[in-house]
């Protein structure tokens, strides 16, 4: 059984302007011991999924449709009792503004206290020698004197670790840390990319990493899911997104950033960003995407399994799929949808 | 391509600003926000600025322009010291500035045709209403709007449109030299590489100059002819951007290379990461000596004693260490 799995999972939140359709039918299954990374552009719906795992989600959005197991346990619709338990014990989330989770006007040892306190029946001196061992974990220095200070006496980076030590009390099976270093300068970021990836050997929890950055992505996960426009375009090993991209998206995606290798010109994904209120009717990348078929702009593509580790939504792979007969044309289909 | 016969546009040299910082009644503090500093750009060529948030590179691009005043060093623009208000406004004339938050510095009450406009009203670039006209859809062109965009308000535009408008109107006084201070960093990755792309376009069809300030070292490589690194106010290593890649000498470029992110698992895999200890010090309390110190995984006594020279290493490569040949 997986640790995690979500099936069809949608997420719309109520504006004056109209239904925000954040997530829309998002799938997939989480093994122990591994971190999954979740890409896609500002607004593709990485947080809202992640808030939806947590049901933490604002006051205007609701999980619609769809089902979140947690070791077969259904947890939408399971109240907020189970998941004040979930919360605390099974699955942490971290943030990229540490200061959503660190309390201002409490010193550091007094909130890592109450963490562990809450989360174990651990008596205050217990509770205290924990919470130093916490800090010692997540590497900051001199740990006694940290216990006194308050957030704004520390610096971003050392923040992000104290955030990490409070996810890390409760000992969680999952982690979920939404762009945790993306408002960090590289050296500080790399010191805490290393510090949750020893942790997660260590420790051997799951952790999901949402981030804008496919340097971090190659860098830190076995297995990714791409996202658009509240979608998963592809998801696969680490590998197979990198060398064997099968979505129009994702191929865009990583043309369109500079590497290594000296290429003299980018090539950037035309168009704009994804507007949420005006959904188009197929693929939801169907408006700039330089390969779009007929099909692609009337219906939305199937997820198409590539190989073992593989999946994709992407029309692509069906006329592929049939040009090399390995898939049968499809009655519904008319002769010309697939130019 | 021989870069020997470009000449220099601009050339800095030991520049200096230092902020005064309130640290109780009546009492102040220098903050070093850039402490001499030297470079040179040659026309038609980038300079890539990097390092990490609070190092100067911005105090460096502002005092440049004389935006800030300079507490010292000398600038030179096409071999014209800068001293005098005459000079000072010659330089406006052939330098203007791109912001990084295309949000923050457009006025969302403007329409784009006035944005762009105002600094042509400022320095009175045309006769009548329709040359000024003109030259705003000229502009608008340049950077890929079209023109049923130009009465619209700013707020409208998505954020990659409203850096395309911020460039525009940088563009509008004709400038020689563009310094551009982070204008990707808020854009995500398939707009960031339009805008790039749409610089180098700029940079061939016009002829322009660029200080290009950005902390993602993988976009600076791509778009500079050289690149330096600061730290702590200090310009620690300054070369040819292949150069300064593949062969990084100062410690701290060493480590800051190694923590980029690469987008390419394998070589995420292989690559061997230096991870600094520490955190990088307050300007205000700055070390002694060299300001890497403090992390840097070679120092010596000497280190903390005497601040290492900028000096040329080897042809066009200057590197601030002061155990640079035994290290590398
Ligand atoms: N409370 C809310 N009300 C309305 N729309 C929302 C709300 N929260 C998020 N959204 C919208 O949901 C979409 C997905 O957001 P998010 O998951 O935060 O994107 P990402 O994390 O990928 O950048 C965005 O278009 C965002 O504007
Ligand atoms: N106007 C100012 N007054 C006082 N201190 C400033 C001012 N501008 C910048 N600084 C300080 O100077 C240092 C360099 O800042 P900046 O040039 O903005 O760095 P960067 O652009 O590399 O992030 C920082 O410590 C910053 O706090
Ligand atoms: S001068 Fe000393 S401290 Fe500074 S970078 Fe070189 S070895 Fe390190
Ligand atoms: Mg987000
Ligand atoms: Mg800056």
């Amino acid at each position: 059984m997986p640790l995690l799995e979500i099936k069809d999972l949608h997420t719309y939140f109520y504006t004056d302007a109209g239904k925000v359709k954040a997530v829309n039918g998002v799938s997939f299954s989480l093994e122990r011991g591994k971190v999954l990374g979740i890409v896609g552009e500002s607004g593709s719906g990485k947080s809202v999924t992640a808030y939806s795992i947590m049901q933490i989600l604002e006051g205007n959005g609701e999980i619609v449709s769809g089902s979140i197991k947690l070791d077969g346990q259904e947890l939408v619709g399971a109240g907020e009792e189970v998941m004040k338990k979930v919360r605390g014990n099974r699955i942490s989330m971290i943030f990229q503004d540490p200061m959503t989770s660190l309390n201002p006007t409490y010193t550091i040892g007094k909130q890592l206290m109450e963490a562990i306190m809450l989360h174990t029946n651990r008596s205050k001196k217990e509770a205290y020698d924990r919470a130093v061992e916490m800090l010692r974990l997540v590497n900051v220095n001199e740990p006694l004197k940290r216990m006194k200070q308050y957030p704004f006496e520390l610096s971003g980076g050392m923040r992000q670790r104290v955030m990490i030590a409070m996810a890390l009390a409760c000992e969680p099976d999952i982690l979920i840390a939404d762009e945790p270093t993306t408002a960090l300068d590289v050296t500080i970021q790399a010191q805490i990319l290393e510090l949750m990836k020893s942790l997660q050997e260590e420790l051997g929890m799951v952790i999901i990493l949402i981030t804008h950055d496919l340097g971090v992505v190659a860098q830190m996960c076995d297995e990714v899911i791409v996202m658009y426009a509240g979608s998963i375009c592809e998801q696969g090993t680490v590998d197979e997104i990198f060398y064997n991209p099968c979505h129009e998206y994702t191929k865009g995606l990583l043309r369109s950033i500079p590497t290594t290798s000296d290429v003299e010109k980018l090539m950037p994904i035309p168009g704009t960003p994804i507007d949420l209120l005006n959904m188009p009717k197929g693929c939801p990348f169907a408006p700039r995407c330089e390969n779009a078929m007929k099909i692609c702009i009337k219906q939305p593509a199937e997820t198409i399994k590539i190989n073992d580790n593989h999946t994709a939504a992407c029309w692509m792979n069906v006329k592929k799929g049939i040009d090399e007969g390995k898939i049968v044309f499809d009655n519904d289909m008319e002769g010309g949808d697939l130019q | 391509m021989s870069k020997n016969s470009v000449k220099p546009l601009v050339e800095v040299e030991n520049l200096k600003k230092h902020f005064d910082i309130n640290t109780g009644f009546l009492s102040t503090k220098p903050l070093k926000a850039v402490d001499d500093v030297s470079f040179s750009i040659n026309k038609g060529e980038t300079l890539g600025l990097v390092g990490e948030s609070g190092c100067g590179k911005t105090t460096v691009g502002r005092t440049l322009l004389h935006l800030y005043k300079p507490t010292g060093g000398r600038i030179w623009y096409d071999g014209r010291e800068i001293r005098t208000k005459e000079d000072i406004s010659y330089l406006r004339r052939k330098a203007s500035m791109v912001f990084q938050d295309p949000y923050s510095s457009l006025n969302p009450r403007m329409t784009v045709s006035d944005i762009i406009g105002e600094p042509l009203d400022v320095q009175k670039k045309y006769t009548n209403k329709n040359e000024r006209r003109d030259r705003i859809l000229e502009l608008m062109n340049y950077v890929g709007l079209n023109s049923e965009h130009a009465s619209r308000y700013a707020h409208e535009f998505s954020g990659g449109q409203r850096q395309r408008i911020g460039i525009a109107r940088a563009l509008a006084v004709d400038p020689e030299l563009l310094v551009c201070d982070e204008p990707v960093s808020a854009l995500d990755v398939s707009i960031q590489a339009q805008v790039i792309n749409m610089f180098v376009e700029l940079q061939e069809k016009l002829g322009l100059t660029y200080l290009f300030i950005a902390h993602d070292i993988l976009v600076v490589r791509h778009i500079s002819d050289s690149i330096a690194v600061m730290y702590l106010g200090k310009m620690v290593e300054l070369s040819d951007a292949d150069e300064i890649y593949n062969r990084p000498l100062h410690p701290y470029s060493k480590s800051l290379l190694s923590a980029v992110p690469i987008p390419d698992p394998k070589t995420a895999r292989e690559r061997k990461r230096i991870v600094l200890s520490g955190d990088i010090p307050s300007p205000l309390n700055a070390p002694s000596g060299c300001p890497f110190r403090t992390r840097c995984p070679y120092a010596t006594e000497e280190c903390a004693t005497s601040m290492p020279q900028f000096e040329e290493v080897s042809k066009g490569h200057y590197v601030a260490c002061h155990r640079v040949n035994e290290i590398n």
